[in-house]
């Protein structure tokens, strides 16, 4: 579930308020707040939506998992699911990656 | 409750349709309804564009190029799986619709990859691409689009459905549109399991349809689990092919897999056994492909440290109900009407009986029946709302909630927890609703009955608590028309399991249409014999 919204990347643009399809998010007068974290359904949308990646959904659904972002600044995962999915400036969308063709032509998936 | 008077700060509109849900299905039926020329409002729960199952990840979807002998074998490949019950015409109109709309696709700027001649391959559709393109496509459209805004309720008058109300939930406003027709199209009901983009699928429409005099089709085919790391949210299961299972000692479990091998995983929970797997039979030169055609499968066990081609992980089944079930609305038209005049369903909130039978299988035919049942029943709605006009607003509408909505006071948070919790426990286990008997099905009815009596005399505060307690109520319902429908399925068929009835009953090749609030009814139709696949 969403763990983190890094004070130093937001800039305030409530992107994350709007796309939140459960509304996990609120507005304050500066950065947003995780107001319902147990209402967090662990889509990673807002990450992919969050054009500075200033937000870090950990991978546990049920529980919170503490984790701290000093700790995901070493690790580079803060960030990473919206650059493998291709979005962002200078980035390709995954969705025309080669390989995914390729995987048809093997094994006919997708 | 009358609506006559606009509420305090009540935000008001009107529109010749209103689409209830904003996933592939309302999209679509947004974009056709405005191409014929009709007014168009759409409101999501959610926000279109990030909410339900299909945004979050990447899905196949039922393209097949119209040739005869690849049409056949399309049809043919599930027909079996799903107990007979689907239907060769609507396999057709589908087929074709999907055909073009993922055409459509590729001409409005879906990025697809290239297959070698250098053109569109059209055979899946990454979900957060897909619907960011079908939200700019809607806006672009004309199509005005309120977030964050689930519906409450529908209003009608004695000639049929007229709109429906409900609640902003950034400002606590209400909402009322008034419209000639609604498409409804809130995708199925997985209570709340976390299953992958699932928990806005809280069954909403089947209950708004419902109170409006709607019918169900196929409810006992609800049973839809889903392989999961036990930690995580991803319920992506087709890669569990490639999956081997382990008792905790790790030695294989036998029979267990992703396909006919579900049942055995359930099985192993239910005796007491923790279940491990790994994708250890994927081949090692696919593995990059598959970690790039399935980003969200593997951002999980990245995020967590696990190599799951190297690696073993606890898994357990994660319900997802008729979200990846067949059941829904019962559909009377090729437009996706209902018998509810000027109330439409399109999506995972329409059974997908007509396309599969009791079974799906997979994302593909349900993306496919999502954009075909979206543009059917858009065009479908936009055409009746036109053709009423004038007639269609200055209507005397009331709110058709089987549960009295108003005021600040009503139901507490604690006690629309309360009804949750009492509902996911008669669905969730595998001993009650994936293996079914006559007796736990009776035992777990009693408990839903009276449960539904609790929530049907407690008010809905007109507030944002509203929307839980309308979920409650949504899954209860939805609980009692599940359970209900498979007590009369006295056979085993497509997904659904009679433990007391373990055979296909060849006398029972017919749907199960439901209906009703307070008492369920069960009536059978039968599959006409032009619908078969010979």
């Amino acid at each position: 579930m969403i763990e983190i919204i890094s004070e130093t990347k937001c800039t305030a643009c409530n992107q994350c308020v709007n796309v939140c399809p459960t509304r996990v998010f609120d507005r304050t007068d500066g950065i947003p707040v995780i107001a319902r974290q147990e209402d967090c359904q662990t889509c990673f949308m807002c990450e992919l939506y969050c054009p500075v990646d200033a937000l870090y959904v950990a991978p546990e659904a049920e529980t919170p998992s503490g984790v701290r972002e000093e700790e995901l600044e070493r690790s580079r995962l803060i960030g990473g699911y919206r650059e493998k999915v291709g979005w962002g400036p200078g980035r390709t969308p995954v969705a025309q990656h080669e390989y995914l063709y390729q995987l048809y032509v093997k094994t006919n998936f997708g | 409750m009358s609506i006559a008077h606009a509420r305090h700060n009540e935000l008001s509109l009107e529109a010749d349709v209103l689409i209830i849900g904003g996933g592939p299905a309302g999209t679509w039926a947004a974009i056709s309804a405005a191409s014929r020329g009709a007014k168009v409002i759409l409101v999501d729960k959610g926000y279109c564009g990030t909410s339900g199952a299909t945004a979050p990840s990447g899905t196949g979807v039922w393209y097949v190029k119209p040739d005869p002998v690849l049409r056949r074998q399309a049809k043919e490949s599930r027909y079996a799986l799903g107990g007979f019950l689907a239907d060769n015409r609507w396999m057709d109109r589908v087929l074709d619709q999907t055909y073009t709309n993922m055409n459509r696709l590729a001409e409005w700027g879906y990025p697809f990859p290239l297959n070698e001649f250098g053109e569109p391959h059209k055979r899946g559709l990454q979900g957060p691409e897909y619907m960011k393109l079908m939200r700019k496509l809607v806006k672009k459209a004309g199509v005005k689009i309120l977030d964050h805004s689930p519906a409450l309720e529908l209003l009608a008058d004695e000639y049929g459905v007229g709109g429906a109300s409900g609640i902003r939930l950034e400002t606590g406003e209400p909402w009322t549109v008034r419209a000639g027709a609604v498409v409804i199209a809130t995708g199925g009901c997985a209570f709340l399991s976390k299953a992958l983009g699932c928990n806005v699928l809280t069954g909403d429409g089947y209950l708004l349809a419902a109170e409006a005099g709607a019918e169900l089709s196929g409810m006992e085919f609800s049973n839809a689990y889903a392989i999961c790391p036990v930690f995580s949210s991803v319920t992506k299961t087709a890669f569990y092919r490639y999956a081997t299972f382990y008792y905790e000692d790790g030695t294989v479990i036998e029979d267990a897999g992703s396909q006919r091998g579900r049942s055995v995983i359930a099985r192993k929970l239910l005796e007491g056994h923790r279940v491990f797997a790994r994708l250890d039979q994927a081949p090692e030169d696919i593995r990059p492909l598959l970690r790039v055609s399935q980003t969200n499968f593997f951002l999980p066990f990245d995020r967590a440290g696990i190599d799951p081609f190297r690696d073993l992980f606890e898994v357990t089944l994660r319900l997802e109900g008729t979200v990846r079930g067949t059941g829904g609305i019962h559909i009377t038209d090729e437009t996706c009407a209902t018998k509810v005049p000027g109330l439409y369903a399109a999506g995972d909130a329409a059974t997908r009986e007509l396309i599969c039978g009791g079974f799906t299988g997979g994302g593909s035919h349900n993306a496919a029946w999502a954009m075909s049942s979206g543009t059917f029943a858009g065009e479908g709605a936009a055409d009746y709302a036109l053709k009423l006009g004038q007639r269609g607003t200055g209507r005397r509408l009331r709110g058709l909630s089987s549960q009295a909505i108003a005021g600040r006071q009503g139901q507490t948070p604690q006690r629309t927890a309360e009804f949750i919790r009492a509902v996911q426990s008669e669905v969730m286990p595998y001993d009650r609703n994936l293996f079914r008997t006559e007796e736990r099905l009776n035992d777990s009815l009693v408990r839903l009955d009276g449960l539904w009596r609790d929530i049907r005399s407690s008010s809905v505060p007109l507030t944002t608590d509203a929307v839980k307690a309308r979920e409650a109520a949504a899954m209860t319902a939805t609980a009692r028309w599940m359970y209900r429908t498979a007590l009369h399925r006295t056979e085993t068929r497509g997904m659904h399991k009679r433990e007391d009835f373990r055979t296909l009953d060849e006398s029972q090749k017919h749907r199960l249409v439901s209906s009703g609030l307070d008492e369920v009814a069960v009536r059978t139709e039968q599959v006409g014999k032009e619908a078969a696949l010979v």
